[in-house]
């Protein structure tokens, strides 16, 4: 492979899905119509006193059949960033890929990370230029929530098919196990919440999601796999320990059983 | 009519190496050296902003001295290359040598067959999961390259520096004794450096993923009086 120089005008900048253009690498899932594609679902987002927490469930599903029960819907975007998904999978985990590249490019290339605001607008317009695929039943809705360094706070984004962009101040969820995790997590947040009551927080809301509805997997205690839950803080990412995890359900499941 | 002077093709290319030599010449020294885990680039650089060192990629790393557009327009194409390759085939196969003959062939190139050679020296520095995977490619103005084992020197009076630098320890010794022996190298007898002076960064195998970190002007100091 040659190196990539560009003549002046035609220069793509510090953005890697323009370099991918230019190149003739860019992804297009144009035509690809109502297929069966594996689905992934609920994840949760809320802020707390030092940053954030994100957690997502590991089920994809295909109709009613689980394709997938390890999937990793929740991932670092960057060192202070994550982002999550719910939605068609495959479009999902390549809008990922490209996003978490094209942030380190950003880096790499202008010689600083991009601003959380200027991130959050980057994934925007990834999920518009996915609406074509999306009117054809690959819909794909992400989370993104990380540290604002220049704000020195946790902040969350979630978005429509469309692109559009909002904020939320307190929690978010997406998926199809949203309407049950956003009310558990909407009627226990409270403003400066601890990591320790940030993190049982979540994933209770993905238990009672779990509980509810059949496309959100729950604890798999048998093959010991639990959801993903991370925090971001000024210091970073940094994603749960499965030990931690296992402390955290085996008090939701007393305090369930007790009721 | 007039007819245009015969110049003999030795004089031609003579004249663009000095004219890059001397282009090369003007700007302050850059210094490689490898250490216990890892690759410490040290440059001699007054500014804060305008970087001489930079990351490429995972386990690479780009320096270069000369004329800052020229070696900036060549960073920023091993950034893409590095990207593209990574995008397209795996983070695992995106490697310093095939960059370094990149860049050869670009240098090259533009040495033969423009009317300016490009007034730049490049280092291509990648650190191995293992010590013995750790390699320095230095690119010269005209597309040489020459594959370094234990510390490479870019720049003006880089003779001079390297022979200061041959009595370093070589790849066993600390980050500390590394960045003092290539200070000491870049200052020569006359002079000290101070830590605002430099331009340190190292690619450290114990940095995870991303290898590639700068070091604070406190990092430095700290290192220079260890």
């Amino acid at each position: 492979m040659s190196m990539p120089l560009f003549p002046i005008g035609a220069d793509p900048g510090s953005s890697f899905p323009e370099l991918l253009k230019r190149v003739g690498l860019a992804p297009s899932l144009d035509g690809v119509g109502e297929l069966a594609v594996p689905h992934a679902t609920t994840c949760v987002a809320l802020r707390f006193a030092d940053g954030v927490v994100m957690a997502g469930d590991r089920r994809a599903t295909s109709g009613n059949l689980i394709s997938h029960r390890g999937m990793e819907k929740v991932v670092q975007a960057d060192q202070h960033s994550g982002v999550a998904i719910a939605g068609a999978a495959g479009p999902a985990m390549e809008m990922i890929k490209l996003f978490q590249l094209q942030l380190e490019h950003y880096e790499k290339v202008e010689g600083t990370a991009l601003s959380l605001e200027g991130k959050a607008n980057q994934l925007s317009m990834m999920v518009r230029s996915n609406l074509p695929a999306a009117m054809q039943g690959m819909v794909v809705v992400p989370i993104f929530a990380g540290f604002d360094l220049r704000r020195s706070n946790g902040r969350l984004f979630t978005y429509d098919v469309t692109g559009g962009r909002y904020e939320e101040h307190d929690y978010v969820a997406t998926g199809s196990g949203m309407l049950h995790a956003g009310t558990v997590i909407k009627i226990g947040w409270r403003d400066g919440l601890d990591r320790d009551a940030a993190v049982s927080l979540a994933c209770r809301g993905l238990w009672e999601a779990a509980d509810a509805d059949s496309a959100t997997g729950g604890v798999d205690a048998l093959r010991g796999i639990y959801p993903v839950v991370a925090t971001i803080t000024a210091d970073g990412w940094s994603r749960l320990h499965d030990d931690e995890l296992s402390g955290v359900f085996e008090t939701i499941i007393s305090e369930v059983r007790s009721r | 009519m007039s007819m245009p002077f015969y110049v003999a093709p030795e004089q031609i290319m003579k004249d663009r190496a000095d004219y890059a030599r001397k282009g090369i010449a003007r700007g302050r020294a850059l210094v490689a050296v490898r250490y216990d885990s890892g690759i410490a680039l040290v440059a001699e650089n007054p500014s804060n902003t305008l970087r001489k060192i930079s990351e490429i990629y995972d386990r690479i790393a780009f320096a270069g001295v000369g004329k800052y557009n020229e070696f900036d327009q060549l960073r920023v194409a091993g950034v893409r290359a590095a990207d593209l390759k990574g995008f397209q085939y795996s983070r695992d196969d995106v490697d310093a040598r095939s960059l370094a003959n990149n860049y050869a062939q670009i240098l090259g190139q533009i040495f033969t067959h423009e009317m300016k050679p490009m007034e730049v020296e490049i280092l291509v520095a990648e650190v191995g999961v293992t010590p013995d995977g750790d390699q320095l490619f230095h690119i010269l103005y005209d597309g040489t390259v020459v594959d370094e084992i234990s510390f490479s020197v870019l720049g003006g009076d880089a003779e001079a520096i390297s022979a200061r630098m041959d009595t370093a320890e070589g790849a066993s010794q600390t980050l500390e004794a590394a960045v003092q022996a290539a200070t000491a190298a870049l200052s020569g007898p006359d002079r000290t450096l101070a830590a605002t002076d430099l331009e340190v960064a190292v690619l450290s195998r114990l940095n995870g993923r991303r290898c590639f970190k700068r070091l604070s002007d406190d990092a430095v100091a700290a290192a220079l009086t260890a």
